[in-house]
């Protein structure tokens, strides 16, 4: 990797964009990815690569409030654009509920997979919460754990749907 | 893997990517949604010296009607098809097939145009072109011309685009009332490209389908319309499930050529193939 970046090395672009709520200029080279962008150039390291070519869910990230797979967005391409990171909304309390389920349902072992899984169920229980655990198995199917089995995980967000649901029936804010 | 160098360009009208395409000649590719681009850069499949990202160009990002047919912005992403009222009421077979493309955070950023400019034969917006008898709009710099699904899916990989082109629409005349549509895919994960799958539209207000298209994916270097099943499907509608089967799988012996790859042999995905024109007769059906 390093001979080619000094054969050939491509003018720096600079980006400018929000993370997690904070404005960030950088000059990156055309091809840094988002998660090197996050990693390296921001210290952001809850953001993790497995396959790094968009097949394992590892890189999930919100780009303009949706889910993407980091390893597939280029920083150049997201001039302007807001992006939120595990750290964003660890720190937001959007997902307090959510992390307190996978830690009493057991939904991490080694931890890899976890912040791209957490991002996708953020983004499922957002977007069409339900309980039913095909419907839950089918959205996170994009996002590989190699430890758990997923059942456990399945069941954490299976939980929080219904948490979340008897809040609202109670009244609660969400 | 970290992909190789290259040069970007954001650009900023359809004028200057042609210019650029000129300018840079071959080596330059286009960027849309970049989800299946740049998994060829991190495979290190190819190597272009510069990527046009039209990822900008808002001219391209539509879906609308116009005199009575749906025109769609090669920029228009998965997700919006996905969601789109007058898709799920127009055009219902593609809102059938979209949850069936990649995943959620995939679907966010992938686009129609480049799904349909990559051709890949598993997936499913060409199958669906195909059964719809779409029409593809590409530009140059000298104009418009406007290619039959039927005739720009060429092999694997390989479209009627030419060089200095960009596909930049479709347009889809709905179908009369009186059609309905199926789509269904055998694939091993949900999201995953499909081993097999099938976009069938039938016609008729009786309980049996008058006239059929079958249009499969999965089965062999592009979508194909399985024009003999179609015809045999029309007369076995009514005939018992098995002898259905059998009737279908000799009329998708001529029509399909599947491949073996490691997901599944040839063999497995005739015998899939036959299943599903089978169900989907059974669908659409009374
Ligand atoms: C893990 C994974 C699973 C997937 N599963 C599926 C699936 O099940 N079904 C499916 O259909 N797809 C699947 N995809 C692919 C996805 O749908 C892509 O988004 C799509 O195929 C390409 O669209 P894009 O906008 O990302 O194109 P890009 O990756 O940007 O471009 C693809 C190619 O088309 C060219 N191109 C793009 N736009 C144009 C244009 N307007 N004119 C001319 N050329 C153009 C590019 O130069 C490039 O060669 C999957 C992808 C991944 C990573
Ligand atoms: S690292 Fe992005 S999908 Fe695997
Ligand atoms: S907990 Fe180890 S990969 Fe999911």
């Amino acid at each position: 990797m390093n001979d080619s970046m000094a054969a050939r090395p491509a003018p720096l672009v600079t980006v400018t964009m929000t993370v997690n709520g904070r404005s960030v200029t950088r000059s990156v080279e055309p091809r840094t990815h988002l998660i090197d962008f996050l990693r390296n150039e921001l210290d952001l390291t809850g953001s993790h690569l497995g396959c790094e070519h968009g097949v394992c869910g590892a890189c999930t990230v919100r780009v303009d409030g949706d889910i993407v797979r980091g390893c597939l967005v280029l920083a150049v391409q997201l001039e302007g654009a807001r992006v939120e990171t595990i750290e964003g909304i660890s720190a937001s309390g959007e997902i307090t509920d959510l992390q307190e389920a996978f830690v009493r349902r057991n939904a991490l072992q080694c931890g890899y997979c976890t912040p791209g899984m957490l991002m996708c169920a953020a983004e499922f229980l957002r977007t069409r919460p339900s309980a039913d655990r095909e419907a839950i198995r089918d959205f996170i199917s994009g996002n590989y754990c190699r430890c758990t089995g997923y059942h456990a995980i399945v069941d954490a967000i299976a939980e929080t749907v219904e948490a979340r649901r008897s809040a609202k029936g109670r009244g609660g804010h969400r | 893997m970290k992909f190789a160098p290259f040069d970007y360009v954001c650009t900023r009208s359809l004028a200057e990517v042609y210019d650029l395409i000129e300018a840079r000649g071959p080596d330059a590719r286009i960027l849309a949604g970049g989800q299946s681009l740049l998994t060829t850069l991190a495979l290190r499949l190819s190597e272009p010296s510069v990527l046009l990202d039209i990822g900008g160009l808002q001219e391209l990002r539509f879906i609308e009607e116009r005199n009575g047919a749906i025109h769609v912005g090669a920029l228009t992403r998965h997700c919006e098809l996905e969601t789109s009222p007058l898709i799920a009421a127009r055009l219902p077979l593609i809102a059938q097939a979209m949850p069936h493309v990649a995943h959620a955070a995939i679907r966010n950023r992938g686009t129609i145009g480049g799904s349909l400019s990559l051709a890949d034969p598993a997936a499913e917006l060409p199958a669906c072109m195909l059964a719809l008898d779409a029409a593809i709009v590409l530009a140059s710099r000298d104009g418009e011309r406007r290619v039959r699904a039927e005739a720009f899916f060429k092999g694997l990989y390989h479209t009627d685009v030419r060089p200095g082109e960009l596909l930049v629409r479709v347009e889809i005349t709905p179908l009369e009332k009186e059609w309905r549509f199926h789509f269904a895919e055998f694939s091993r994960r949900r999201g995953d490209y499909a081993m097999v799958g099938l976009a069938a539209a039938a016609r008729g207000p009786g309980p049996l389908p008058e006239e059929l298209r079958l249009a499969f994916l999965g089965c062999g270097d592009r979508p194909v319309r399985a024009r003999e099943a179609e015809r045999v499907a029309s007369g076995s509608a009514s005939a018992p499930r098995a002898e259905r089967y059998s009737a279908l799988r000799r009329a998708l012996e001529k029509d399909l050529e599947p491949q073996s790859d490691p997901n599944a042999s040839s063999e497995t995905r005739m015998h899939l193939a036959a299943v599903l024109a089978d169900r989907a007769i059974e669908a659409l059906s009374g």
